[in-house]
């Protein structure tokens, strides 16, 4: 044995601080106990004690996606590696590196049906990117290297690694991340340069363009945005984003068109169909945006730039399909433009954005507000107008029509300040959310722009909150409904309200103060500029029980099984809602 | 572009993983847990060495399909290689079987009879039965257990497909 021998705990905290990890949202218990000592030992890691173990994996996403680091979690075996199942699942879909430490019972007894023990492999082989049970000591600090550069490398996502409880308490040599290489995962970060110059041929020849972009950019970092800004603004063409886009293109840019897909603008749905061109940029025409896809910008050429080659023709054909990372790409094809000094045909764009400004005109964010109830659209402007002039502002959302009305109605000027669970639209994100990113930036405004339903999903975590005085702002929007449920029941089945109706709500405020925060609350329009201002002044966490308008509609809306050129502009069209038999089996 | 009328066609991948714990498993898992059909699927370490293996699997779905399930396929962590076969030119594919047939009489000499135009060997016999085995593509196989069905045929057992590309250059 040599003498620079450690034992598999110390191990991993080393290999964590080699990776940089400077917290974990963790939560203890039998199998994990070496761990915990180690960590009691040391000070170059904090360790933030969650909840509940999903809390840990939305904090360790938010974390993620508010720093571009990788967030990291440590969970015992059994129970605890279980509750973060829904969160691995949740960053697999929204591509967020994340690993995941997982104590199990000890490799003699796996397989024995031993206390606590799950087969956690097993169970989320198909909800990470990839996993690892560690059996050799020896063979932890590397793999915990390759678990940390799988999850941050090309499409990033969650690694889950599985600690034997003797592995982690046996005496092993470490191993350097400067001797790990991995020997099959090295994803392709450069274009073809070929197939850049063919799509900017086509942009170049383009008379009704447009440019949908994604994620991808966010995944890339912050300079894939400037590039992105860059080239919208050298090619003059509209640009639209994705929910999980928002924040790639500044909104306030004349060239942006608004949220795209279900809930999008009227001028970006009805670009993306009459388009000529399309571009999507770190985009994965998911069904919320393309609608019915027989009738999905039928008569487009289509440039699709990926770094998994997985998302290119998966869903939709596409014509050039460019696998590598969007911030090289994009890089490549500003040169190639310049070069080749592309000069797109001036006249049909200007007549193209005549058309676009015609949609525009519509202002289909338009909603009645009104002087006796307030309308959450409202109250969401207000908060918008009143945060807007600060530049360390943070949105997490959880899931249903807030979260459709924040991102309609919230503007993101740069990336990584909005966390939303878009792919598995995963209720009880937002509070955990909120907590990892204000945990990576603890003078910032973090706010959870919440339902009442989905905040009750993970309240727990406001104890974590009180513990490391995180100064959380939560916004509910109260309308006493499951409301995106309650709107497919409005317009799709007979407004039979079956379940959704939220029955014997808490008092926020009071539940507020039990977890040692501020409760606030606004009944009338004239009270919500006081409760926001009050909300940004404290400088604890805060619960704001909006009390909204309970039977408000999230419009403009694309009926699944829809074209985008069928859509619900407002309260108005709902008589006429065309939604087909195969539309109703759609979600 | 359009994809939705192309009809399906059956395609045949190699694919070389690290072999490691759980890698089957993932790659059936991905076959089940997305829809796609697998009709063969056969795994082998071919490399002690450097710990290889190769997954052979028999697939079948449209053009865009089958782009699909080798880009998922590579998308895995321990895969190294995909390879497609079927588009790739011309390859060989065999599969062996272990045919049991009881009987006597006139249909034990006619099993053996169709053996041997098969070029199937016995590789044992009782007074009441033999066991052929059969090399050859899927579908010699399943012409001679067809033809076996008659003659008293009781069990079958069967490799999968194994499959390398003609000529001198390695996967
Ligand atoms: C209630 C509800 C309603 C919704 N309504 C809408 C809606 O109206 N509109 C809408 O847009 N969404 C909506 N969503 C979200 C939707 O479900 C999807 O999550 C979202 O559309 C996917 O965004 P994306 O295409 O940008 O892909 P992401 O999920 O962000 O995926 C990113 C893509 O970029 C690629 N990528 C990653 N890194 C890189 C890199 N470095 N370089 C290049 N490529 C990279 C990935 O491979 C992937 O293909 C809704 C969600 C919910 C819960
Ligand atoms: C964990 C989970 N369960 C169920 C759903 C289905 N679902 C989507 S939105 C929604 C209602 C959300 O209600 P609330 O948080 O009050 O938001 P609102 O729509 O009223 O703004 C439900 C139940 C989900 N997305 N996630
Ligand atoms: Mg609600």
């Amino acid at each position: 044995m040599a003498d620079d021998q450690m034992n598999g705990s110390q191990i991993l905290l080393k290999a964590l601080e080699e990776q940089g990890v400077d917290v974990i949202f963790g939560y203890p218990g039998g199998a994990v106990l070496p761990i915990y000592d180690e960590i009691f030992k040391q000070d170059a890691i904090r360790h933030i004690l969650v909840r509940h173990e999903q809390g840990a994996m939305h904090a360790a996403e938010g974390y993620a996606r508010s720093t571009g680091k990788v967030g990291v979690v440590l969970v015992t075996s059994g129970p605890g590696a279980t509750n973060t199942v829904t969160g691995l699942t949740d960053a697999l879909m929204d591509s967020i590196p994340v690993v995941c430490l997982t104590g199990q019972v000890p490799t003699h007894l796996i397989g024995n049906d031993a206390f606590q023990e799950a087969d956690i492999t097993g169970i989320t082989r198909s909800c990470t990117k990839h996993n690892y049970l560690v059996k050799d000591v020896n063979k932890l600090a590397r793999t915990v290297h390759e678990a940390f550069y799988v999850a941050r490398s090309g499409r990033p996502g969650p690694v889950l690694v599985d600690l034997p409880k003797d592995v982690m308490t046996a005496m092993g040599d470490y191993t350097p991340v400067s001797r790990v290489t991995h020997r099959t995962y090295k994803p392709r970060m450069k274009g073809d340069i070929n197939l850049i110059r063919r799509a900017v041929d086509i942009m170049a020849a383009a008379k009704r363009p447009i440019l949908y972009c994604g994620g991808g950019i966010i995944n890339s970092g912050p300079a894939a945005s400037q590039l992105l800004t860059e080239f919208v603004r050298l090619t003059g063409f509209p640009c639209t984003l994705t929910v999980m886009g928002l924040g790639a293109f500044p909104a306030s840019d004349p060239l942006y068109l608004g949220m795209l897909g279900m809930h999008g603008t009227y001028e970006a749905n009805l670009a993306m169909h009459g388009c000529d061109v399309m571009v999507a940029i770190g985009a994965r025409f998911d069904d919320r945006i393309t609608g019915r896809l027989a009738d999905f910008s039928p008569n487009s050429k289509k440039i699709h730039i990926d770094i998994d080659p997985s998302s290119i023709n998966k869903n939709v054909p596409v014509d050039v399909g460019i696998v590598g990372d969007v911030g090289h790409v994009l890089e490549d094809m500003i040169k190639v433009w310049k070069a080749e000094q592309a000069s797109p045909d001036r006249k049909a764009l200007a007549e193209w954005w005549k058309s676009i400004d015609r949609w525009r005109a519509r202002d289909c964010l338009r909603y009645e507000n009104s002087t006796k109830v307030i309308k959450p659209q409202y109250a969401l402007q207000r908060l918008y107008e009143l945060t807007k002039d600060r530049d360390d502002v943070y949105i997490t959302t959880e899931v249903g029509q807030h979260q459709m009305w924040a991102a309609q109605h919230y503007r993101f000027e740069k990336p990584n300040h909005w966390m939303t669970s878009g792919g598995l639209g995963t209720m009880g994100y937002g509070l955990p959310a909120a907590m990892g990113v204000q945990v990576a930036h603890p003078k910032a405004l973090v706010i959870d722009i919440a339902g009442e339903a989905s905040v009750i999903m993970n309240i727990q975590e406001m104890s974590t909150i009180a513990q490391y005085r995180l100064p959380v702002k939560v916004f509910i929007l109260n309308n006493e409904y499951m409301g995106m449920v309650r709107q497919w029941q409005e317009l799709l089945y007979g407004g039979r309200y079956a379940e959704t109706y939220m029955h014997s709500l808490p008092d926020f405020v009071k539940l507020a103060e039990a977890f040692q925060a501020v409760g606030l609350r606004a009944t009338k329009p004239g009270e919500v500029d006081d409760v926001i201002r009050e909300m940004i002044e404290t400088d604890r966490a805060v619960i704001a029980d909006i009390r909204v308008d309970k039977l408000e509609n999230c419009f403009p809306m694309i009926p699944s099984g829809a074209a985008h050129n069928e859509m619900l502009l407002g309260p108005g069209d709902e008589a006429e809602a065309p939604v087909s038999e195969e539309g109703m089996v759609l979600v | 572009m359009t994809t939705e009328t192309e009809t399906e066609k059956q395609t045949t991948i190699a694919v070389l993983v690290d072999n490691e714990p759980g890698v089957l498993a993932r790659v059936i898992g991905l076959f089940s847990g997305r829809g796609y059909n697998i009709e063969s699927l056969t795994v082998a370490e071919v490399n002690t060495q450097e710990s290889l293996s190769r997954i052979t699997i028999v697939t079948s779905g449209t053009p865009m399909v089958i782009e699909q399930i080798k880009a998922q396929l590579e998308r895995l962590v321990p895969v190294h290689k995909v390879c497609d076969l079927t588009m790739d030119g011309a390859h060989v594919d065999r599969e062996l079987a272990l045919v049991k047939v009881k009987s006597t009489g006139e249909a034990r000499v006619e099993s053996l009879r169709v053996a041997e135009i098969f070029r199937a060997r016995v590789v044992d016999s009782t007074s009441e039965s033999f066991v052929f085995e059969i090399v050859g593509n899927t579908g010699k196989l399943h012409a001679f257990i067809d033809l076996m069905e008659p003659l008293g045929l009781v069990d079958v057992s069967r490799t999968g497909v194994a499959a390398i590309a003609r000529g001198s250059r390695p996967l």
